[in-house]
């Protein structure tokens, strides 16, 4: 491995910082399991208190904290579930969004539009619905392949949009409002004087460098009052759902079913030759995937903005979740969430080129492509994979190439 | 899981006992017959060879043994069981395994793996189990890893268990296919000319290979074109050409046949000599 990091390093910043990240990557891999497991609780508790912290740099200024964190975990959300369909399935999903959709609307018509549910009661639904929304849309759909498909589901993400702009019982054009919030845990709020929660957590404020402790009242985060005022509780409910859905990822992928999906992403027909039921498996992915959506679609509907329109749904949000997985690191779960929390961070910490944004990430999307095909973090497979073309394309042009 | 098929195979292989039976089959392709009423059987325990030159319908009568293509008319019977209708996984789980002519393997996947995900097509491990991590998953999962390095064991690339499948030479990557049909336990093993591309130092090791294979109990149905490996290494022999049948019997027999002949150094002869 480290004779071929150091011939990737040779030439370009972009690739020398790939290849210091790999070595990073490999340093963590050799460690014992014990450390391994005490560095991510360490990340898991520093991402926790992230929005308290408020480190300089990062933090943005001209936005919300808090807000912009629950935005990036969304979308982190959003790419863990399509990494599933494209990075170990192979599926190309155009029309991700209406998953997104289908579990925000499925929330808003249960808790705001028609019925009245509390918000823990309407999240298993609106995963359920989108699941279900998957296997119909997968099981004629998926016996298609590549481009096909993608062409497929792109039409499938306008379909949904359609639906929910010229249908009334979804709200139609005007979308959904006063979408409840999740469930608070203790006293409830009684506005203007009581903010409610278990207990107030301060947070930091930095003057340069030096951190001191924001006694502001306005500033406290309430445990655990889910209002208008704060993000950071919401941040922390997209964080355990994120959490959660990666340590099930993690223990589905490293089984059959993981294998399953790799053998059939790498030659379909052989796959099934040697007892894949490839079609079973890729609906599976799909229905996955959809799942995640949904999810992740349900805890944006019933978010601070608490609404949800048709222009909530854009087809260019389909195109911004691919990118965040193939931009990340497509197959691997931490090049998902890296990458959807890098398109979803990005322009709002640089809100002053935020016209430019299309402009820019088309420029680094291309940069990558160029200099770091396999995304900002491939999965350890891919690396090797592309380590070994390397080896061999050195072995035949000779050393005089590098 | 069946790797002890009752009837031991002895050095002689066959039992008499049907295994696989291919009656009366026809593929039409548009105008072109690509098989006309092509009948044989396979006994359990025995190693028959396919021939016949270029274009005779050997890798199409392995794809509809295997479901790739569907028989025009006529049927294929694995154990008793037509394979007509079911699809290709079924038609592994019920017991053929194959290897393909062009290597096709899982390239991204590690030896190890690429042979758990043969082992994988007995495995009634789903979504749930492998989310909640039940003891069957546990089970499963180890038995699979140790059948396969079994198996890794027996066509001798176990030291290379966690390379990548394309990192591994050409030859170790036809071993691995061996290995990969090898671990759906198959009662019949199809190998589509393993022997491609090697040189004569590498097919006398894989004529071993075949031997060992078939006295660990598994029928072996071999497609070749060396016919030094064909003669050295089958019990039988069937030959093809232009999508029938011209000969069938002991290695010895086919050798003398004169159609046999006529078919591979184009004598000018008719065919009906063919018995």
């Amino acid at each position: 491995m480290s004779t071929n990091t150091a011939s990737a390093a040779s030439t370009g910043p972009v690739r020398r910082f790939g290849a210091w990240w790999d070595s990073v990557v490999d340093r963590y891999n050799a460690q014992p399991k014990g450390a391994k497991l005490a560095w991510v609780v360490l990340f898991a508790v520093f991402f926790y208190a992230l929005p308290l912290l408020r480190p300089p740099i990062i933090t943005t200024d001209r936005i919300d904290f808090g807000g912009v964190l629950f935005s990036s975990a969304a979308f982190a959300l959003v790419a863990l579930g399509l990494n599933i369909v494209i990075g170990y399935a192979g599926l190309l999903d155009l029309g991700y969004v209406g998953f997104y959709a289908t579990g925000a609307y499925t929330t808003g018509v249960l808790t705001a539009q028609h019925w009245h549910w509390p918000f823990f009661l309407a999240l298993p639904l609106a995963i359920a619905v989108s699941m279900v929304t998957g296997v119909i849309l997968g099981a004629p759909t998926l016996r298609v392949r590549g481009d096909y498909l993608a062409i497929v589901t792109l039409g499938f993400g306008e379909i949904i949009r359609l639906i929910v702009t010229n249908v009334d019982w979804l709200g139609a054009a005007g979308g959904i409002k006063n979408i409840p919030h999740p469930n608070n845990i203790g006293p409830a709020p009684t506005p203007p004087f009581d903010p409610g929660g278990l207990f107030a957590i301060p947070r930091l404020q930095w003057n340069g460098l030096i951190p001191s402790i924001d006694h502001t009242p306005l500033h406290q985060t309430h445990f655990l009052v889910f209002g208008a005022l704060d993000a950071t509780p919401f941040y922390w409910l997209v964080l355990t759902a994120l959490i959660l859905v990666l340590i099930g990822d993690r223990l589905v992928k490293a089984s059959r079913v993981g294998r399953a999906w790799e053998a059939t992403r790498e030659d379909e027909d052989a796959a099934e030759l040697m007892g894949v039921p490839t079609f079973r498996y890729k609906l599976l992915a799909f229905a996955l995937g959809a799942a995640i959506g949904g999810l992740s679609g349900s805890l944006y509907a019933s978010s601070q903005g608490s609404f949800i329109s048709p222009q909530s749904f854009p087809l260019l949000l389909s195109m911004l979740f691919v990118a965040a997985v193939i931009v990340g690191g497509s197959g691997n779960r931490w090049g998902a969430i890296a990458g959807g929390v890098l398109v979803a961070y990005l322009p709002e910490r640089f809100r002053d080129f935020a016209d430019y944004r299309l402009l820019v990430f088309g420029i680094a999307l291309m940069v990558l492509s160029i200099w770091r095909p396999q995304g900002i973090f491939p999965s350890t497979r891919a690396r090797r994979a592309k380590a070994a073309a390397e080896e061999i394309e050195e072995l035949e042009e000779g050393p005089a190439h590098v | 899981m069946s790797e002890t098929t009752t009837t031991a195979a002895t050095a002689t292989g066959a039992t008499g006992e049907r295994l696989l039976e291919v009656d009366d089959v026809t593929i039409k392709f548009g105008g072109l017959t690509a098989l006309d009423s092509v009948t044989f059987d396979i006994k359990r325990g025995e190693i028959l060879g396919l021939i016949g030159p270029n274009g005779a319908g050997k890798t199409t009568c392995f794809n509809v043994m295997t479901g790739v293509y569907r028989a025009t008319s006529g049927e294929v019977r694995l154990d008793g069981a037509p394979l007509g209708k079911l699809k290709k996984y079924e038609i592994t789980k019920l017991g053929m395994a194959r290897t393909f002519q062009n290597i096709r393997l899982f390239k991204t996947m590690t030896v190890l793996e690429n042979v758990m995900v043969g082992a994988d097509a007995n495995s009634k491990v789903g979504f749930l189990n492998a989310l909640f991590r039940t003891p069957l998953h546990r089970r499963t999962e180890s038995a699979a890893k140790a059948r396969a390095r079994e198996l890794l064991d027996l066509v001798g690339i176990r030291a290379d268990e966690n390379e990548l499948a394309s990192n591994l030479s050409y030859g170790d990557q036809r071993r691995l296919e061996i290995a990969r049909a090898m671990a759906t336990e198959p009662k019949l093993l199809c190998l589509d000319e393993p022997a491609a591309g090697f040189n004569p130092a590498e097919k006398q090791r894989l004529m071993e290979l075949i031997r060992k294979v078939r006295d660990a109990g598994y029928t072996v149905l071999l497609i070749e074109h060396d016919m030094r490996l064909v003669m050295g290494v089958t019990d039988r022999i069937v030959v093809l050409e232009f999508g029938r049948k011209i000969a069938e019997g002991t290695p010895a027999e086919v050798r003398e046949n004169p159609a046999v002949i006529a078919a591979y150094l184009g004598v000018e002869e008719d065919d009906d000599a063919a018995s």
